[in-house]
């Protein structure tokens, strides 16, 4: 990105408490290059048979709209009305004080007033007052009202994908007003456009095929957990194979496909195949990855409700084709929100499988008894407090380790002290950021909801920038320089927030930290942690 | 100057006049004592049951709880019982905080940018108390009112009364209630004139309801410390009112009448405004449900099949690679 503008620049912009001489409504949008994502691929959208496929750009003044797409926007969000409280209500109810407006990350990095929560939701809030209530038609903008035009649509799809759906400011509503609510509706209102971006677009047709966001074919899957597992051998001395698509196993495990494919969540991948061949030799418990159920993001949620029931399907049809107990989930945000808010709902009741129960500790997970849906840090906490895991903490005695809350566990599920737990038996330096910026007013990656392509990184990076800014207070205040998270979007995000804000800090999942401390009965010494890096004190012998 | 708050001033200043005139100059006293009031009081209350039976017929498909703290997880991990509550009795507490004490309200905070680019993030309480303020002095005043309307005087409106006028400072007594309404509508409205975000996210709609509490504040405060209106006539026409018995009272001057004309007009907007947010803050799904979203299943009443792409159809697309790769089949061919 050779015209991403430097990180003093950025700073050096903001500007919160400058007012726009004119009013929002007479300011058009300008669609600016790196703030955006790319038009969805033809081809994702048609596979998928979503409205209105075609090639499109979004800095082309004609967006080949079809030919009634008035009335198509105001049926559907008539229907979505009708069909949602949340929706009516958030139209109806929001007095505009202000509470939310500088909590969004977005308004924060960009100084730009339409990022504030508030009017992010004005933008459509406008059209439904003057196409759905009487003060509305009666006295048009005094209300607050101005019908739909192509300016006003094009400035729902610029900052709607200006939106990484994190709830945070939902959290300081008085009236819990979430703007990732009525960003999804204004999402699914431009899908019947036919106007996604290509990053959601593309993975979804992806997940619906092959079962992941990358299209990796079932042999191509499988190639990949084998090189792990024969790095997991070089190090440990130990061969981890997984089973796949296991008839009767106990358990099936799925997590996000970026676990599989990119760094540095490849490493928190191989924590997990150590800690399930740990959990096999020790206790017999046997786990099961299945190449059709292959991934657990579930970017449908960016698309529509539809559309993500329809690519959620898979877990519970796996699950119950193999015979499983229950589920375990890997570490991945998105696909927790739509675990706890939306799963059971959509693709239950998952009455085939049992209520979980760790089989090793005896513990009931009460909390997801009508999902059969565990997260692995809740599962991994519980191990360690009944004394099943051996740690050798010391292992991971390079890395000063704070965490991050991913949005979607902290704000959509409430996973907050688990993962926690995890790291403080796993590691011995432990440092928390500033307390305004974790657990439930924890700050997004920036480039979550679909929004971490390359094309928009100057956004990415401002969005980042609240993130960035409480990992550096603690990077400068205690050395930390390695960033803990439990979602597989942050594993690819913070890496490049990492090196534009704050160099020196690395990005880890809390099953890599597990994987390193974890000893494996009868490994080999180890020398180097998963990533290859010498251990503390191995250091010697690298030389 | 700024339109959106120009407009809205100008419109309360019109409805002065229009009672005033109204009464003083074309003898109006019967629309304006009786018909406009019992209409008024008609649209809000038609008005506010549509607008809430409106929300309540759109069902709730998904629970969709924002959880605000710790989740109910493995026994030894405390749960944040009320910010992320996983029973019943644990919504009804949170939403009674909210309701009662503002409570996302008072989480408030606010961003600074100190040198060398710095973030930082302190509680800002001002918002939180001008709300407070605002709100409870607003109910004060109107259960204080309810004398005009009872007879007898309840006793909780004559304790209130005695509480809200503590503070003599001669005579007549000095209500608290209207003084701090007053300066809390002011600061709110200042706030939108002077804090350069609140001001830019800030409509029309949101100064008319300001301005024309302020007149009804006013108005209020006029006749009763300075204009001194004859009270025993107003209880007589009040109660005439509630009793169905409507008389308009002689020897009541027009700012009486502009105070009612007000009351009114704040009526009649309710349901059609944000106002509705009294209403609405018991509906919003991210607040009133509780936080058991995987121990319990939720129906959503419009849930219907979608295609999906199925094993079988998958394994017909890959049979031979996975054969191949030694990955299990249903079906060898
Ligand atoms: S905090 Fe809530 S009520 Fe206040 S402006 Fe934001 S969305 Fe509206
Ligand atoms: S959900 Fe997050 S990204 Fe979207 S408006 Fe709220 S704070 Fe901003």
């Amino acid at each position: 990105m050779s015209d991403l503008p430097k990180s003093d620049e950025i700073l050096s912009g903001l500007e919160y408490e400058k007012k726009p001489a004119a009013g929002w409504m007479d300011t058009p949008v300008e669609i600016k290059k790196g703030m955006y994502c790319y038009a969805s691929n033809v081809k994702s959208v048609e596979y998928l048979g979503l409205p209105n496929a075609r090639t499109w750009n979004p800095l082309d003044d004609d967006w080949l709209l079809p030919e009634n797409w008035q009335e198509i926007l105001h049926k559907g969000f008539k229907e979505r009305l009708e069909r949602f409280r949340s929706f009516k209500v958030f139209m109806d109810i929001c007095v505009r004080c202000g509470a939310c407006a500088d909590k969004c990350h977005f308004f924060i990095g960009t100084g730009d007033p339409k990022n504030m929560p508030v009017l992010r939701a004005e933008l459509l809030r406008s059209v439904y007052r003057n196409d759905f209530t009487t003060a509305g038609k009666i006295f048009g903008r005094i209300a607050g009202a101005r019908p739909m035009t192509l300016a006003v649509l094009k400035e729902w799809w610029y900052y709607l994908f200006q939106c990484s759906e994190c709830r945070r400011c939902s959290v300081f509503c008085p009236y819990g007003i979430d703007t990732a609510e009525i960003t999804i509706m204004g999402r699914e209102l431009l899908n019947l456009l036919g106007l996604n971006i290509d990053w959601i677009a593309t993975p979804v047709a992806n997940c619906y095929r092959t079962g992941n966001h990358l299209g990796i074919q079932p042999h191509a899957f499988k190639d990949m957990l084998d090189f792990f597992v024969e790095d997991i051998e070089e190090i440990t001395g130990i061969n981890v194979e997984p089973s796949y698509n296991k008839k009767g196993a106990d358990i099936l495990f799925i997590t996000p496909s970026g676990d599989v494919f990119a760094d540095p969540g490849t490493y928190t991948c191989m924590g997990y195949l150590i800690l399930f061949k740990y959990l096999k030799d020790k206790y017999g418990l046997d786990v099961t990855w299945s190449t059709y159920a292959s991934e657990g993001g579930n970017f449908g949620f960016f698309t529509s409700h539809e559309t993500m029931k329809r690519l959620n399907a898979k877990m519970y049809a796996e699950a119950k084709r193999l015979g499983v107990k229950w589920i375990l989930g890997g570490e991945c945000g998105h696909m927790w929100r739509v675990i706890s808010q939306y799963m059971d709902t959509l693709n239950g009741p998952a009455d085939f499988l049992e209520e979980p129960v760790s089989p090793i500790t005896g513990t009931k997970f009460e909390n997801a008894k009508s999902t059969k849906m565990v997260h692995i840090s809740e599962f991994t906490a519980d191990l360690i407090k009944h004394g099943k895991l051996e740690l050798d903490p010391s292992r991971n005695d390079n890395f000063k380790v704070t965490f991050h809350d991913s949005c979607n566990p902290a704000r959509g599920m409430g996973m907050l002290d688990e993962p926690r737990y995890v790291i403080k038996k796993t590691c011995n330096n432990f440092f928390e950021m500033p307390a305004n910026t974790i657990r439930e007013n924890t700050f997004c990656c920036g480039s979550g909801s679909g929004l971490n392509a390359g094309e928009d990184m100057e956004l990415r990076m401002c969005g980042g920038l609240p993130r960035a800014n409480a990992v550096k207070h603690v990077h400068e205040k205690f050395g930390v320089n390695m960033l803990a998270c439990v979602c597989a979007i942050d594993r690819a995000a913070l890496p490049d927030l990492m090196n534009y804000w704050v160099p020196g800090v690395d990005v880890t999942g809390i099953t890599e930290l597990v994987g390193n401390a974890l000893i494996l009965p009868g490994e080999k010494e180890r020398e180097t942690d998963l990533r290859g890096e010498p251990l503390p004190g191995m250091e010697e012998d690298d030389a | 100057m700024n339109v959106k708050y120009m407009f809205s001033l100008m419109a309360v200043i019109l409805l002065f006049l229009l009672a005033y005139a109204g009464v003083e100059v074309a003898g109006l006293q019967v629309v304006f004592g009786i018909v406009i009031p019992y209409a008024a009081f008609a649209v809000f209350l038609v008005g506010f049951a549509n607008r809430v039976m409106c929300w309540a017929y759109s069902p709730v498909p998904f629970r969709i709880p924002t959880t605000c703290g710790q989740q109910t997880s493995l026994p030894w991990i405390k749960q944040a019982k009320l910010d992320c509550p996983s029973t019943t009795g644990g919504v009804i507490v949170r939403m009674i905080l909210e309701i009662t004490v503002f409570r996302s309200l008072f989480r408030n905070l606010k961003l600074k940018m100190h040198e060398g680019g710095k973030l930082a993030y302190s509680l800002e309480l001002f918002l939180w108390l001008g709300a407070l303020a605002f709100h409870y002095s607003f109910l004060v005043v109107c259960v204080r009112h309810l004398r005009f309307f009872t007879e007898p005087v309840p006793f909780f409106v004559k304790i209130l009364e005695k509480l809200d006028g503590f503070f003599q400072f001669g005579l007549p007594i000095v209500y608290l209630s209207g003084i701090v309404l007053l300066a809390a509508v002011i600061y709110l409205c200042l706030r939108r004139m002077l804090m350069p975000q609140v001001n830019y996210i800030s409509l029309a709609s949101d100064f008319f309801p300001l301005f024309l509490i302020m007149g009804i504040a006013v108005t209020g405060i006029m006749m009763r410390y300075f204009t001194k209106v004859d009270v025993v006539g107003i209880k007589e026409f009040t109660m005439g009112l509630v009793t169905f018995r409507p008389a308009v009272p002689a020897g009541v001057g027009g700012l009486f009448y502009v105070h009612l004309f007000f009351v009114c007009t704040l009526l009649a907007y309710f349901p059609f405004s944000k106002l509705m947010h009294m209403g609405g803050v018991f509906m919003s799904p991210t607040r009133n449900l509780p936080c058991d979203t995987r121990a319990k299943r939720h129906v959503n009443p419009w849930n219907y099949p979608v295609p999906v792409h199925t094993y079988e159809e998958y394994e017909e697309d890959f049979r031979e690679h996975m054969i191949e790769a030694g990955l299990p089949v249903e079906e060898k061919e």
